[in-house]
């Protein structure tokens, strides 16, 4: 009956409807690539900065739209399933920045600036970085649920995820810093011109062991790029209260720095493959400071308006929303049509909620693996239990 | 930074607003788990991994303290502090403030503004988070007035941690750190189990004339609620608290903890006619060895329960002492239900932490060894 009207409406409307418009969207003419201005990047010790103006193919754009929005929906489904109990623990979403949206324009750009044998570690709002280094949106929503599907297995959670050449996924605030800049050393080591993007947000920016990072990063010329998001609130805490110099891009004083609009995802690959040939060049470290934002609180246990006025988020959301900008951009200079971004919408609303029961189907991994992975060891050792007749195996 | 020539001075870490979250424990009497339910079922399995591993068991309303209002445990914590700061006429708003995120440097400041003479009460947001802090606490708090020969000493120091296993916490929002603690002379580590206890304890922590690290069990910021005084009192240090009255096991914990046991203490009377004696230590360090092993003369038989891991966990300490003064009187051996000797679990907690139906188990095997 249904199917009756829809041809009925179809003919009597003459408007082209979906598989009508599709062919309407291959027929019509697009764009190749398309110039952009974008803004020039605040710069400390450094002569010349990234360009302002970067080309922008269709490909590319659709490609980035697709991520950006892969990731801002998953990040606004692991909030409904946190919501829903489904996912339990701590869960810091990234759009706007880390969990949840908003900081998607970092990650993507991130990962567009680099090549996929570059290393990146970075702290707890690793969602978004899991999804562009390479893992599936499956994995990391099975992960949240603690499944066996997941990328780690089900034994991290929220802020322990990895994927070859990231790292991570650290809980403690700071500490990925000096670890990243080993990596680096590593690489420099190594010798295969790779470079390692190590991410902290601008709380971290006030721990001590950054500043031994740096030190040691600029001593022996590690290929290392500092890159600093800042989302203006360590928590609950505004970066006016926090830090004597909120220009986190000078804070590496003897390193050099730019700041990075963070909402525009062009503006964070100009300066992402900018800051790599510097350093893959052997020149040493650089920072990058992304200015960005989060709509949502630190956490989920964050309401995120106590510290902060709802029109201010607002204001951010409709000015400088990073999937929008690109949305704008493209239509207007007829890279992309509306239909086709719309399309990709739905696509990617799909394969989320594809993702999403296959996150809640999974089964938890089995028991035994409690004891695994404490060491490597061979043969398996046995961990002692809650009590003298409680034991388990420990394999790795 | 607080001004260090006035007579209080205090360093406060205001925790993030609205820590709220969407959990709400049901204190409910805990349903058999010991196995995992298939995955069609998670409806069912989320419902049960809400259930707290405890019920919260309030104490008698005191009356020696003059009136009392019902408070949870943070409630408690902050009216501690409020009596506290009241105690110095010039201390204002000014006195309570955010730092910048680093650990280390908030205790070094707070050993700093303690040195001079005035009182510091630091708070480093997660205990597991108190490990950049580690090399501060231990190298320079706790030796100051021994390497000065009592010249100087940083006694006014107070540093306060949410501490223990919340059900969701996962590997950096769960530990138990007093273990590592309590190898440091020099300290006092101290553990409230409710809030009549935790505002007792802290003023007493805040007074006392040494540096000590207090550990609120998070769990129980608001599961815990009771009746407290509105006046400042004090609990000592150093002194443990029979709870329960037994004659044939003793039972000791801290925290969190000393109401599962006191759980466990009344199935063990109701199922198997054992008269448990139970003892929350509340003093880690340091701690109070006469009580626990005067019970164990008593009783007998010794069990000891915490979250922290089994191995090198503070049972070890409390096992060998007591085995030591007591061995003669030990009908059984020491028995210590702890947690695994594994990184604390993001999936696996309700298997990790040591429950009720582990130490009735546990108490069993030495009833019947």
């Amino acid at each position: 009956m249904r199917k009756m009207l829809a041809a009925v409406s179809r003919v009597l409307s003459g408007v082209a409807q979906k598989p009508a418009s599709r062919v309407l969207v291959a027929s019509r003419h697009f764009a190749n690539d398309a110039t952009f201005e974008i803004k020039k990047c605040d710069l400390h010790r450094l002569e010349e900065g990234p360009p302002v103006t970067t080309v922008l193919t269709r490909e590319d754009g659709l490609k980035y739209y697709r991520m950006m929005q892969t990731v801002r929906r998953m990040e606004l489904k692991a909030d409904q399933l946190y919501k829903q109990k489904i996912i339990r623990g701590f869960c810091h979403l990234c759009d706007g920045q880390t969990l949840l949206p908003m900081q998607e324009a970092c990650c993507v750009g991130l990962e567009a600036g680099i090549n996929p044998t570059d290393h990146l570690i970075t702290a707890y709002r690793a969602h978004g970085f899991t999804f562009t280094r390479g893992l599936s949106v499956r994995e990391i929503l099975a992960e949240l649920t603690g499944r066996r599907g997941g990328c780690a297995k089900g034994k991290g959670g929220s802020m322990h995820m990895y994927a070859k050449n990231f790292y991570g996924g650290n809980g403690i605030v700071g500490a990925q810093v000096p670890l990243g800049a080993g990596i680096a050393l590593a690489c420099k080591y190594n010798g295969k011109d790779e470079v390692c993007l190590t991410l902290y947000g601008d709380g971290a920016a006030n721990q001590g062991q950054i500043f031994e990072a740096y030190n040691m990063a600029a001593l022996w010329k590690l290929p290392c790029i500092f890159i600093c998001e800042n989302n203006r609130y360590g928590m609950g805490t505004s970066v006016e209260r926090a830090a004597a110099s909120t220009d986190y891009y000078k804070r590496g004083d003897f390193i050099p720095g730019l700041r990075v609009d963070g909402m525009d995802i062009l503006c964070v690959r100009e300066a992402t493959k900018f800051a790599a040939a510097y350093c893959r060049s052997g020149k040493g470290p650089i920072l990058m400071e992304l200015q960005t934002y989060r709509y949502h609180g630190h956490s989920m246990s964050d309401p995120g308006v106590s510290y902060r006025t709802r029109e201010e988020i607002q204001e951010v959301r409709s000015k400088s929303d990073p999937i929008m900008l690109l949305k704008d951009r493209m239509v207007n200079s007829n890279l992309a049509s509306v239909e086709e971004l719309k399309e990709i919408d739905v696509e990617v609303r799909k394969e989320i909620e594809d993702a999403a029961q296959f996150a809640t189907a999974d089964p938890e991994p089995p028991l035994e693996e409690l004891g695994y992975h404490i060491y490597c060891n061979d043969p398996p050792f046995e961990v002692r239990g809650a009590n003298q007749w409680i034991k388990f195996k420990s394999i790795s | 930074m607080a001004a260090v020539a006035a007579s209080a001075g205090w360093l406060l870490r205001l925790r993030a607003a609205g820590a709220d979250g969407p959990w709400r424990r049901l204190c409910g009497a805990g349903l058999p788990r010991g196995f995992l339910q298939s995955a069609s079922a998670y409806g069912a399995a989320a419902q049960r991994r809400q259930v707290a591993h405890f019920t919260f068991q309030p104490d008698p309303e005191p009356v020696e303290y003059g009136q009392t209002q019902k408070m949870n445990l943070f409630q408690a914590v902050t009216s501690a502090l409020d009596n506290s700061l009241a105690k110095d006429p010039t201390a204002g708003k000014d006195r309570v403030f955010n730092t910048p995120l680093c650990e280390q440097g908030i205790v070094g400041f707070g050993i700093g503004i303690a040195v001079t003479g005035a009182t510091a009460i630091a708070e480093i947001q997660f205990a597991d988070y108190i490990f950049p802090a580690f090399d501060q606490i231990v190298n320079e708090a706790a030796k100051y007035r021994y390497r000065s020969g009592d010249l100087f000493n940083c006694g006014s120091l107070t540093i306060r941690s949410p501490w223990g296993c919340v059900g969701h916490g996962a590997l950096y929002h769960s530990q138990s750190p007093e273990a590592f603690f309590a190898h440091c002379p020099g300290i006092k580590v101290v553990v409230p189990r409710s809030p009549f206890q935790a505002k007792g304890l802290l003023l007493s922590c805040i007074e006392d004339k040494n540096p000590c690290i207090f550990f609120e069990p998070k769990i129980l910021y608001r599961a815990a609620v009771e009746q407290v005084p509105v006046e400042p009192y004090n609990i000592p240090l150093s002194q443990a608290e029979v709870i329960r009255e037994g004659s044939d096991v003793t039972l000791v914990a801290w925290g969190t903890q000393v109401h599962v046991i006191r759980e466990v203490a009344a199935m063990a009377q109701e199922k198997l006619g054992v008269s448990c004696e139970v003892i929350d230590l509340r003093t880690i360090l340091p701690w109070d060895v006469d009580t626990v092993c005067k019970s164990v003369i008593k009783t007998g038989r010794l069990l000891v329960s915490h979250e922290a891991p089994l191995t090198g966990g503070f049972a070890s300490e409390i096992s060998s002492t007591v085995q030591e003064e007591c061995f003669l009187n030990l009908e059984a051996p020491i028995s210590r239900v702890c947690g695994y000797d594994t990184p604390f679990p993001h999936i696996f907690e309700p298997f990790y932490i040591p429950d009720k139906w582990k130490c009735y188990d546990a108490l069993r095997k030495m009833i019947n060894y």
